[in-house]
């Protein structure tokens, strides 16, 4: 036995003696699941995958891994779509999904704790008959876990009204890289020291790993109501959407497709959205009935003098979830189109968008390649899908290219390279057109502030300051520079 | 006005010279937080101007030296207000200083805190480096979120440049509700009204009064107030009261004795009544203390509750620590952070903590 296999012999059964018995898995076989996240483009097989059930075996892992000097990747449900999740050759993959606990809602302090495993959408399954609900519903929802969401900062059709993860988490028992707990925030408004919370919250994974949480609960809505309003052009939806926050009302939901992802959308769930539309708009209001009667009146007027060219209105239940229904779906909608897709995560300034959609069908033209748009308005999130297939020569690495393109148009107007998926693997590149090299060192020290070998996530979310050289090297070289005009590094 | 550049080359200077510097603001708050022993000052007051206001975006950039009051007209021009409602503690009061000691007003556990609110800031760290982080949009989540941390920092990990915070639209009408009653049964009261929507924005109760702010729609304020009782104020008075509470500004404010602070989950009760003379507002989670005879005792029920108690204004040479003590694995972390932002330690050395 060679010293490297006998280093991985010494780990596994040291890990073996403080994990269950089906709790290490290290064939290659039950591995495969584990080799990528939401992001099946990116694969890397784990050196093992370790599954403990309770925070003090997740503590004995991390205390483990680092007597062995081994880095950690940790995985909530593997539904991320940046790539935060795949694995690190020669680290341990530790996988969250079986700490599940809830605890009881604490109704006197309008909380519920919950092991980083649990399902979003269980949380709000759980709560509602006690009149209350989770807030933050990424379209994953049914099936991420509350973990991730913490990793990722995850948002959903809701923030613009309700806020995001960071705004919905009262506090987290988090572990470093040694396995030393730490409480961070509490139930009261407001904890001595640094905001620690709001830091670790969105650092996928590469701060200290989640072991429990507490949830901010809100009371449910009496009355929730939806407007489909369709335009014959995508500039004046936008508009629409600018005129409605600027007259005062924040609508729960506001939501945008255009003319390709209505189609597919429409393809996928026959809920009659207008076809002939190039773009439609989802507006949610909620409150009491006469709340909702006022703000609906007001949106309505806004969307007439707008030129809305179809306005339907979901009162009951059934008909307002099936007009979600098809933007929820609206990934897999259009990920029948063709054989790949690849989705973006911009978000832009509101008032920048039709300009933005109309370069990125000239980049779409461009590069051959078509690209559905699904937009939060609310809150500026920009979804391109880019349509591509992966057995075609080149195409991939086009849909990379454009993808790219486009991040960097989103960064050009103002905005940023991600809104809600992370940064992962995916968009290490894209960082170094965001920030400058001080900025990325800055980043790189609080990594160090928390996780002084650099074991948790290694290489994800923040790019070294040799790949952005080389990156922008690469970039004058091949004379492809999209925007001189931005400072490189 | 833009010192920014001014500003960095202090920064560097005294990074390259091991000199400790105290930032400065307006000064309304430098009752706040402990003493520092610094070689100089860095004054940021005269970096002011509001850089950029997108009403229908929801956002606003300023300097950080802009006072609170001009933000505020601004927004008021367009029916818009800060959400956290900051207390200003005079009437030059920056947006910077109030991001750094974190502070947020009567509006907080109905609209969110002051970090709830800031989407990005531009920083010079303690090597007097100028960077950027967060942006003007509501979701991004490119890099730590930085912007988020300054919050509540009090200048001991960096000199904010500027800030972009979140706007809202201001409520179209404002009615304040007055009901006597004790603060135990006014405790209960909020409770209740927590387990649903209601149109409260602003709750308090002192001097055996319990004051509601009712916010929204005039039928939702119309109709809570026939359905819980007591008696509208009229609207100068009401929003008076507010102010005055915000400001502290209110009887109970007045004269030298120490003010403490405490923090609480919603669920706690009220405290023994010889911890001295209280009142308290967010739905009962920030309490204010005069004439705290035991203030170990005080900070160790407020721990005991899951909270913090806070000595929020000390007379001269206080013996007590002015922020509660943390548990040192969480310490020697700030200990780290705080020299990722400031390898030298020159700002604001020993504000929030000794050895901060």
């Amino acid at each position: 036995m060679n010293l490297a296999a006998k280093a991985r012999e010494d780990l596994l059964t040291a890990l073996a003696a403080v994990l269950p018995a089906d709790a290490l898995l290290t064939d290659p076989e039950s591995l495969r699941p584990y080799e990528c996240d939401g992001l099946s483009a990116l694969r890397g097989m784990p050196l093992c995958v370790a599954l403990p059930d309770t925070a003090d075996a997740v503590a004995a892992v991390l205390a483990t891994c680092h007597r062995f000097g081994v880095a950690v990747v940790p995985r909530g449900a593997g539904t991320g779509l940046s790539g935060g999740a795949r694995p690190t050759a020669g680290a341990v993959l530790l996988s969250m999904a079986r700490l599940r606990d809830m605890g009881e809602i604490d109704l006197a302090n309008r909380t519920i704790r919950v092991g980083p495993g649990v399902r979003n959408l269980a949380i709000s399954e759980k709560t509602r008959p006690h009149g209350f609900y989770y807030a933050p519903d990424p379209s994953s929802q049914i099936a991420c876990s509350i973990g991730g969401n913490l990793a990722e900062n995850s948002g959903g059709v809701h923030c613009l009204k309700y806020g995001l993860t960071t705004h919905n988490v009262l506090a987290a028992e988090m572990l470093d890289a040694h396995g030393q707990r730490l409480e961070i925030g509490s139930l009261a408004p407001d904890s001595p020291g640094y905001n620690l919370l709001s830091l670790l919250i969105g650092s996928e994974g590469l701060l200290g790993v989640v072991t429990s949480c507490q949830l901010r609960l809100l009371p449910v809505p009496e009355q929730t109501v939806l407007l489909m309003a369709a335009f014959a052009e995508v500039a004046r939806a936008a508009d629409a959407v600018s005129a409605i926050i600027a007259a005062g009302i924040i609508p729960a939901g506001l939501e945008m497709m255009d003319r390709l992802a209505i189609a597919a959308a429409e393809d996928f769930v026959h809920v009659g959205y207008p076809r002939a539309a190039a773009a439609i708009l989802l507006c949610e209001l909620d409150g009491d009935a006469q709340e909702i009667a006022g703000d609906q009146e007001r949106v309505e007027t806004i969307l007439r003098e707008h030129g809305v060219t179809d306005l339907r209105l979901a009162r009951d239940e059934a008909t307002r979830l099936a007009l979600w229904k098809g933007r929820k779906a609206a990934f897999p909608a259009v990920g029948r189109l063709a054989p790949d897709y690849y989705c973006m995560d911009g978000t832009i300034p509101r008032a920048r968008l039709a300009e933005v959609l109309e370069r990125i069908a000239e980049l779409s033209r461009e590069y051959g390649l078509q690209v559905a748009n699904v937009f939060h308005a609310g809150d500026g999130n920009l979804h391109p899908l880019i349509l591509y297939d992966a057995n075609q020569e080149g195409q991939q690495e086009r849909a990379e290219r454009l993808g790219a393109e486009i991040l960097a148009l989103c960064v050009q107007v103002g905005g940023t390279i991600t809104g809600e998926h992370g940064v992962g693997v995916e968009k290490l590149d894209s960082m170094c057109v965001q920030f400058t090299s001080e900025e990325l060192a800055q980043l790189h020290r609080i990594k160090a502030a928390f996780d002084p070998e650099g074991r948790l996530n290694p290489g994800k979310a923040v790019p070294s300051l040799h790949r952005c050289a080389e990156l922008g090297a690469m970039h004058v070289h091949g004379g492809a520079l999209p925007f001189p005009e931005l400072e490189r590094f | 006005m833009d010192c920014s550049a001014a500003l960095r080359e202090q920064l560097r200077e005294a990074c390259a010279k091991g000199q400790k510097l105290e930032i400065r603001g307006s000064g309304s708050k430098t009752f706040y937080g402990r003493p520092v022993r610094a070689d100089g000052i860095v004054d940021v007051h005269e970096h002011i101007g509001i850089l950029a206001y997108e009403p229908s975006e929801l956002f606003l950039t300023a300097r950080a030296g802009t006072p609170l009051r001009e933000i505020d007209a601004a927004l008021a021009e367009r029916g818009q207000m800060l959400p956290f409602e900051p207390p200003r503690f005079g009437a030059q009061a920056s947006i910077g200083g109030t991001v750094a000691c974190g502070f947020s007003g009567p509006r907080r556990p109905y609209a969110g805190a002051v970090k709830d609110h800031i989407l990005g800031v531009r920083i010079l760290n303690g090597l007097g480096e100028d960077l950027h982080f967060g942006g003007t949009v509501l979701k991004n989540v490119a890099g730590y979120d930085v912007a988020r941390l300054m919050a509540g920092s009090l200048g001991s990990l960096a000199l904010i440049l500027e800030v972009t915070v979140k706007v809202l639209p201001r409520p179209t009408l404002e009615r304040t509700l007055v009901q006597e009653c004790s603060a135990d049964q006014a405790l209960q009261k909020l409770r209740r009204w927590m387990m649903r929507s209601t149109p409260i924005s602003a709750s308090a109760h002192y001097q055996d009064t319990l004051y509601l702010r009712l916010s929204g729609q005039e039928h939702r304020v119309r109709n809570f107030a026939e359905q819980s009782g007591g008696e509208i104020l009229d609207d100068d008075r009401g929003a008076r009261f507010w102010e005055d509470l915000r400001e502290q500004g209110l009887d109970f404010f007045c004269g030298d004795a120490p003010l403490w602070r405490l923090s609480l989950p919603a669920a706690a009760p009220q405290q023994p009544a010889d911890f001295g003379a209280s009142l308290w507002e967010w739905g009962g989670q920030q309490r204010w203390l005069r004439a705290v005879p035991d203030p170990l005792a005080l900070r160790h029920w407020a721990q005991s509750q899951g909270g913090h108690a806070t000595l929020f204004r000390a007379t001269p040479g206080a013996a007590v620590e002015i922020f509660q003590e943390l548990p040192p694995p969480l310490f020697a972390l700030h200990q780290r952070l705080k020299a990722a932002f400031d390898p030298k330690g020159i700002l604001n050395p020993g504000r929030l903590y000794a050895g901060l």
